[in-house]
């Protein structure tokens, strides 16, 4: 079994390496007929000569390198109209993508004409590695319990070396998702032949690569979490809940919607985690899409002002965050070892309390501000400079929030710090749906994590397990219960509770946080809680 | 144990942030008493500080147990209570494929369990018939013995430590035990339990016997000076209750109660029904009220036990009066609360099992043994008891 797991872990590594590897190789040369296919006419018109004198037929040995030089001669021609004050001719594709789809087209040489197997040799690999590495746990891992052993000793999970490599690896790989997405090229590449499953006329986009690379490592770390967890159904059943609605609902449908014609859309994805939703973009299109597409955005309205929080009420914000959510389903899975490394200062909830509830803020804000756009482009349509409400444009609020809060905190700060600051950094410190959650949660909800009468050792396992950095022991050392509006309810401080101290539930409001008095249950010197 | 089997780190097993001592305006000092001046109301540190007091409390806690073996000193001889004993371990671990380990109590299993998370091959002397059957009755002891040895543990029955060899450079290198087999090892662990921590006190005016000894105030001799914890022995065991109490929960109650005391209103120990937990590997215990490892005169118990063998309960009632004693639970969480209220009214034994379901502490989704215990307990006592649904548990605390 050792072997296996160690046969495990090279077949990843091999796979992981190619797949990097893909990155810093290959062969890019645009030809005269691939830019004329690939611009359009004014696009033609405006960078035929820089491009056919600077680029056509040169020989390129990355896609980076390749899409630096297209985004350069792109940047400066546009610049060349803005100084001459020629706006009609300034072109409004956001540079990263034009650059994206000539990489793509002018990708030559072996790489493109090998997908599948190189398909095998990432993917595959990857995965056929990182599974038997993981199944090799159920007989090397000893009897079903909880398995912490050698966490703060291991290099993968204290911040050492391999952490350290993971955090630069996945925040490298979020900056080129991200910003350079044409860097990428060759590994979009190789998932077109998944791609060309749900439509064999289109070809994979990075965002495509994205969500197949999502579903495969939360399929993978969800089989190890389950693993580890076997003893406790709580987890279990979770887990494979949340998985099913990455798959599902933000993978498969959105892939199968547009062959009908409808709009892709992650049905369970809410404002104002989908802060996107009332962009113009988004609404006209649904509008415009028939019955189903006016469905969705009353769907979405009601599920971020209804459903939502009569669901928290109910069961928390558990039944979102750890249970549905795509960004909570990564951090339960792929997350999980990292789950210590949340910091349990009071100083970090101080700051968390801060930083989530002002995103929340600049969210309501900038909803604002884009809702009054789209009403102007629905309703009058006349209108000039719809965009502009207290002297600021919507169309800047936006991009300010979705560059620091979309791009930045959800993902490179929120994934890319797993191996730094534990797996819920997004989520505890600037996700705009858990803050609101969070205030139903604490304020007027039947959940609740109760702790056991008299029975806690102050031990520490809860405070040091909590991925949301609460600390679980404070409670519970004193017969508290914990309520807190960042409990994601993942359950697994119930878990790692060597005495059963607290358990997860639901129940009248009354009484629901427990012993309010110094004294702890099983003293008879005092009465309980007078 | 859980900082050297990587769970945590040192911090993490603070109760409180280092901030919290100052905030509170306590003096946190970490140095070694010497002597204690009770005329003069002062006590020098090893350091050369001393410090004078108004009241003192005496909380030393306790030492593991030596019971004269020989080569008891030998290096790599060791027990499980103090920090500088986990460090002491932490070192000779490296140097350690396989150890011996004296005592089967709560400390010895734990220490097993830390040993096994490194790689170490386990002997677990025990000298009862089973695990810890001193404490639990013979059908827990049992299953706990067998999940030892799932774990691989090579656990011994009713053997005893004769001696420890030393290896030729003045470490244990093997122990021989009473029936005169001889055991290689490199670490040899003591955990045949632990006796008061005193040596401070034992030649001074104070009172003390096993322990300090003390009222139930936790008044020593001396005025103003008090004793509580696993040092302290009572004079007068509350009913019910031993004189040496060496638990953490019993600690604590007498902590809360003795800060009564100190802030100006004066209280005596006055516990609730007792409980207790532990967890062993990977099967958590939990007990509230007494169940003895045999059963008294006029008790009657019930024992379930699931398939697989990893979960059981064991419940013990008054045979005249039906009035419910106390329960053992091996792999099913239960609420304290419920069961407090219970002991404290002298439920009946009824009235528990009726309500067993709201009594289960297990996290959501467990599987649910309620209605296979309540039928096993109807056949054997020949009642007809019928499961309550599953009512919001706060509802029974008062009714
Ligand atoms: C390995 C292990 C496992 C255990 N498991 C359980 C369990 O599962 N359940 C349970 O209920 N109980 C358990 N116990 C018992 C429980 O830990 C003790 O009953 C409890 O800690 C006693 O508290 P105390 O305050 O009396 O003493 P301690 O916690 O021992 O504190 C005594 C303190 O006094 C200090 N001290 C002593 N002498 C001096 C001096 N001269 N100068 C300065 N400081 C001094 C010591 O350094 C120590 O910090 C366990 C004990 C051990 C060792
Ligand atoms: S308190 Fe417990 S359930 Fe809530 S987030 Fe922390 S570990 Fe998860
Ligand atoms: S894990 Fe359990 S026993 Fe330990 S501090 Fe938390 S609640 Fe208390």
């Amino acid at each position: 079994m050792k072997l296996v797991k160690n046969i495990g872990l090279v077949l990843f590594l091999v796979g992981l390496t190619i797949f990097t590897s893909l990155v810093f190789t290959g062969d890019f040369k645009m030809t005269d007929e691939i830019m004329r296919s690939n611009l359009s006419e004014s696009e033609l018109l405006n960078l035929e000569t820089r491009l056919t004198s600077e680029v056509v037929e040169k020989n390129y040995s990355t896609s980076l390198s390749f899409g630096n030089d297209v985004i350069r001669i792109y940047n400066e021609t546009n610049q060349q109209f803005r100084d001459a004050q020629q706006w009609d001719k300034v072109m409004y594709t956001a540079p990263k993508e034009f650059a994206s789809k000539l990489a793509r087209a002018s990708s030559a040489g072996w790489i493109p004409q090998h997908k599948s197997l190189l398909f095998f040799l990432t993917f595959g690999l990857g995965i056929l590695g990182s599974l038997m590495f993981v199944l090799a746990e159920l007989k090397l891992g000893g009897p079903a319990g909880i398995k912490n052993n050698g966490v703060y000793h291991s290099a993968a999970t204290n911040r050492g070396w391999i952490g350290i490599s993971a955090f630069v690896f996945l925040v490298s790989f979020y900056i080129l998702l991200y910003y350079f997405p044409f860097a990428l090229t060759n590994v979009i590449g190789v998932v077109d032949p998944v791609k060309h499953l749900f439509n064999p006329a289109d070809f994979a986009s990075q965002w495509f690569l994205y969500g197949f690379m999502y579903c495969t490592v939360m399929i993978v770390m969800g089989a190890r979490m389950i693993i580890k967890y076997r003893h406790n159904n709580y987890q279990i059943v979770r887990t494979i809940v949340v998985v099913f609605f990455q798959v599902i609902f933000a993978f498969l449908l959105v892939e199968i919607l547009p062959l009908f014609d409808l709009p892709a859309r992650d049905l369970k994805n809410a404002w104002p985690l989908d802060y996107s939703f009332l962009f113009e973009w988004n609404v006209t299109e649904l509008l415009d899409s028939g019955h189903f597409g006016k469905f969705l955005f009353v769907w979405g309205i009601v599920l971020s002002l209804v459903i939502i929080p009569v669901m928290v009420y109910f069961y928390g914000k558990r039944w979102y965050c750890s249970w549905v959510c795509g960004c909570g389903g990564l951090a339960e899975t792929l997350g999980d070892p990292y789950r210590q490394l949340s910091n349990k200062k009071l100083w970090a909830w101080k700051l968390e309390r801060w930083m989530i509830h002002g995103v929340l803020v600049f969210a309501i804000i900038m909803t604002i501000f884009t809702g009054y756009l789209t009403y102007n482009v629905i309703q009058n349509p006349t209108m000039e400079s719809k965009e502009y409400l207290f002297g600021f444009s919507a169309y800047d609020v936006r991009e300010l929030y979705g560059f620091l809060i979309g791009s930045i905190f959800a993902g490179v700060i929120g994934t890319g710090f797993y191996p730094i600051f534990g797996n819920r950094t997004w989520c505890r410190f600037g996700c705009p749906l858990a803050a609101y959650m969070g205030l139903v949660q604490r304020f007027k909800s039947r959940f609740r994590i109760t702790t056991n009468g008299g029975q806690c050792i102050s031990c520490g396992n809860c405070s040091t397990y909590c991925e949301q950095g609460i600390d679980v022991r404070a409670y519970a050392q004193k017969g508290q219960n914990i309520v807190r509006s960042s409990c994601v309810g993942c359950g697994v401080c119930a878990a790692v509770c060597p005495r059963g101290v607290l358990k997860l539930e639901n129940g009248p409001e009354a009484n629901r946080f427990g012993n309010e008095g110094p004294i702890v249950l099983g003293n008879n010197g005092f009465e309980l809680n007078q | 144990m859980y900082v050297y089997m990587g769970h945590m780190r040192w911090s993490d097993i603070k109760p409180y942030e280092d901030w919290f001592w100052i905030k509170n305006r306590i003096d946190l000092v970490e140095d070694w008493v010497t002597s204690i001046d009770y005329q003069k109301k002062s006590i020098n540190t090893k350091s050369g500080k001393s410090f004078s007091f108004d009241k003192l409390i005496l909380a030393l806690g306790s030492k593991p147990n030596k019971f004269g073996w020989p080569g008891q000193e030998l290096k790599a001889v060791q027990g499980l209570y103090s920090k500088q004993d986990l460090e002491s371990l932490e070192e000779i671990s490296a140097s350690t494929k396989q150890a011996v380990i004296v005592g089967g109590g709560l400390i010895g299993v734990e220490l097993a369990e830390m040993l096994l998370s490194r790689g170490i091959k386990v002997t677990f002397l025990v000298r009862e018939k089973k695990f810890w059957s001193n404490v639990l009755p013979m059908q827990e002891a049992d299953l706990i013995s067998r999940h030892i040895r799932k774990h691989h543990v090579d656990l011994r029955f009713e053997t005893e430590l004769a001696e420890i060899i030393d290896d030729g450079n003045g470490r244990a290198g093997a122990v021989i035990t009473k029936s005169g087999e001889k055991i290689p090892c490199q670490l040899v662990g003591l955990t045949a339990g632990v006796s008061p921590n005193i040596d401070l006190v034992k030649e001074s005016e104070l009172e003390t016997k096993n322990g300090i000894l003390i009222n139930t105030f936790f008044e020593t001799n001396i005025a103003d000076v008090y004793s509580i914890g696993d040092c302290a022995q009572f004079r007068e065991p509350v009913a019910g209750r031993r004189a040496l109490e060496q638990v953490w929960y019993t600690g604590r109650i007498m902590g809360e109660t003795l800060a009564q005391t100190i802030c100006g209103t004066r209280k005596q120990y006055n516990p609730g029904p007792w409980f207790n937990s532990a967890k062993f590997f990977d099967i958590e215990y939990q007990t509230y009220g007494n169940v003895n490892p045999t059963l008294s005169e006029n008790e009657i118990e019930f024992y379930w036990e699931q398939a697989g063998g990893e979960k059981c309960i064991h419940f013990v009632w008054d045979k005249n009066t039906g009035i419910f004693k106390g329960i053992n639970t091996f792999g099913i969480r239960m609420r304290h609360e419920l069961f407090d209220q219970w002991l404290r009214k002298n439920a009946l034994i009824d009235e528990v099992m009726m309500n067993l379901k709201a009594a289960n502490f297990d996290p959501e989704f467990y599987t649910h043994h309620e209605q296979e215990i309540i039928e096993a307990f109807n056949r054997a006592s020949g009642k007809n008891i019928q499961l309550k649904p599953k009512t919001w548990w706060r509802n029974l605390l008062n009714a």
